[in-house]
């Protein structure tokens, strides 16, 4: 008996030691990949328009897509350059380029509305790049019978404070809201610049991780109410205009249109030849005009407005 | 396996006094021994890694251990965030129970037709089935409950389908499999004589299994109810789905609210590793892995009881 609870004393020393080296390991390691992708690099920069070497992106699902076929066209362009793309959220992109685990961390969000508090210093090292715009817009079953809402009856709706659709000149339905999680970028530009303010959960409202997600429960659940990103609209929801002003890609573009977002494209410090060369691809008119609009975001060299992380927006 | 083998050939040669059996024993004893090694190793790392990151939001955010289990407001992005995780917990217990309570007398059932009632082409028929619902993917099941038992529940009952129901009977098809098995497995060891002895007294085919059939195999039958609680506690996604995910306690079984898991998948992605929001999550994942600690300690004391 005795014997015995020394050896799996011994195993959990063992352990602990062997977790302990499984951090180094994970150090080392970083370690190497970026003395490779340095060493990569650096002959590039001596041949001129070749580049070679691999790019790791990681963080926002909803701008995966758009990367992968973008990567995919780059690779095809490129034969000696390996770009892999992993979803993970905003805030797991972020996190991982601040951490220098991937080379760019893709997010819905600024990084300093994520990186905050203690690591508000990590966000200082991050370099922006805002790679297309998404506009977001009200959405609501068919039968509601309401075609625009005002700012004051949306932020009604969302705190509780409205809550039949006749009140707002539809009908006579309950409202039942479909809302994103409160850590979802979606939710965060529509709270920010559609509401102008966050929003508590309400008992009762229902909330769902995708915008797929969102989009089959606005269209079958009488008298719902939500908001998705415009590649998302379709027939089988109805699309509300805010204030009047319809959400089309032409009243975002001139600012008319306020609810939207910018896609960015993290790296921690400068980008490297590589990386530097993928970004500078993706604002090319070929993929601005070509993957981002067909995609369905809005590119952003287009927009005639620019905004920053504190909302002012001007005019270029 | 080649590559052993030609070295215990080569070590045979030199040294003659090491018998091939000794190197074989060797071999086998260091494999194993590194088997277990590997495993005591990952369950010791997980343990400490949630363990560690858990604690954080007592240790680093300061938010108090009461106002974390008992406190109802979920705002952890808030102006002023808070961090009451009971309305999780409570989803997670009442879901968990619910389904228990709906599976456990359908998989009872189920196990006493196929051994039983009909041990022949019942079996033959049911045994494959059950072992099919098994393998089915989650996502499946949440799927299939968001389209039929969703829109079903709101045609029936008031509200919107979403929510506890809606979430209960989903996990109690996912764990019909788990408890049926078991109760099978726990029917088919009963020793033969009880049975002939009772039906020798002139019990009828009822009474024999309510009054002996049942009695005897009951710890393990709970045996199989506790794993089927177990896999119900710690099922993410398919109830993610169809739960709502309203952070408040339901105050009927048809509006939304959330487990545990679900607001750990929904939030994990979208915060970052560090802040108070995610270490939130971790110390929920916490409490996950202590509950199934919980479930297992119970599992090893029915198992205790287990004797015929």
């Amino acid at each position: 008996m005795r014997s015995k609870k020394s050896w799996i004393m011994a195993l959990a020393l063992t352990s602990v030691l062997a977790l302990s080296a499984c951090g180094n390991n994970g150090g080392n390691n970083t370690a190497a990949n970026e003395g490779n992708t340095g060493a990569s690099s650096a002959p590039t920069e001596t041949s001129g328009a070749e580049v070679s070497g691999s790019i790791l992106a990681s963080g926002s699902t909803a701008l995966q897509p758009l990367v992968e076929q973008v990567a995919e066209k780059f690779m095809e362009k490129n034969a000696g350059v390996d770009i892999q793309v992993q979803g993970g959220g905003s805030g797991t992109g972020l996190t991982q380029v601040a951490e220098k685990q991937v080379d760019i961390g893709n997010s819905d969000v600024f990084a300093e509305e994520k990186l905050k508090d203690a690591d508000a210093e990590k966000a200082k090292a991050l370099v922006d790049h805002q790679v297309a715009v998404v506009a977001i817009a009200a959405v609501s079953h068919p039968a509601a019978g309401v075609d625009t809402l005002t700012k004051q009856q949306l932020v009604d709706i969302f705190t509780g404070k409205i809550t039949n659709w006749k009140e707002v000149g539809g009908a006579d339905q309950k409202i039942q809201i479909i809302n994103r999680p409160a850590s979802s970028g979606t939710r965060a530009t529509f709270e920010k610049f559609a509401l102008g303010t966050k929003t508590e959960d309400l008992p009762g409202s229902i909330q769902e991780d995708s915008s797929g997600t969102v989009k089959k429960m606005i269209g079958e659940t009488p008298g719902a109410i939500g908001y998705l990103a415009l590649s998302y609209l379709d027939d089988s929801v109805k699309t509300l205009n805010y204030d009047g002003v319809e959400p089309s890609v032409d009243n975002v573009v001139s600012g008319k249109y306020p609810v939207w977002a910018y896609e960015h494209m993290y790296t921690n410090g400068e980008p490297n030849a590589t990386v530097k060369a993928f970004l500078d691809y993706f604002l090319t008119d070929e993929v601005q005009n070509g993957d981002v609009t067909e995609l369905g975001y809005i590119p952003a060299n287009k927009m005639q407005v620019s905004r920053d992380v504190a909302g002012t927006v001007t005019n270029k | 396996m080649r590559v052993q083998n030609n070295e215990t050939m080569r070590v045979q040669s030199s040294k003659s006094r090491i018998e091939k059996h000794h190197i074989e024993d060797l071999v086998g004893r260091s494999y194993m021994s590194f088997c277990v090694l590997l495993l005591i190793v990952s369950i010791v790392s997980m343990v400490y890694f949630v363990t560690s990151r858990g604690i954080s939001t007592f240790a680093i955010d300061k938010v108090s251990i009461s106002d974390f289990f008992f406190g109802t407001t979920w705002s952890p992005e808030g102006d002023h965030p808070s961090f009451g995780a009971l309305p999780f917990i409570a989803g997670s217990f009442i879901t968990t129970l619910l389904a228990a309570l709906i599976a456990s007398p359908l998989s009872i059932c189920a196990a006493l037709f196929m051994t039983e009632i009909v041990p022949g082409w019942g079996k033959k028929l049911l045994q494959p089935v059950i072992e099919l619902l098994s393998g089915i993917p989650s996502v499946v099941y949440g799927f299939v409950g968001l389209s039929v038992i969703v829109p079903f529940l709101r045609n029936v009952f008031p509200g919107q389908g979403i929510g506890v129901a809606a979430g209960a009977l989903v996990l109690s098809v996912m764990i019909l499999p788990t408890i049926t098995s078991v109760a099978v497995d726990a029917l088919s060891t009963l020793p033969r004589n009880l049975k002939e002895s009772s039906f020798a007294l002139g019990a009828t085919r009822w009474q024999t299994i309510a009054r002996v059939i049942i009695p005897t195999t009951l710890p393990a039958i709970m045996t199989g109810v506790v794993l089927g609680m177990a896999r119900a506690f710690g099922e993410a996604l398919a109830v993610q789905m169809v739960i709502g995910n309203a952070p408040f306690i339901p105050t009927s079984l048809f509006e939304s609210a959330s487990t545990l898991t679900s607001v750990i998948t929904l939030g994990m992605g979208n915060t970052t590793m560090g802040s108070p929001h995610n270490n939130a999550l971790w110390s929920m994942a916490l409490v996950l892995m202590l509950m199934t600690f919980l479930f297992v300690f119970v599992v090893r004391m029915l198992e205790k009881r287990r004797s015929i």
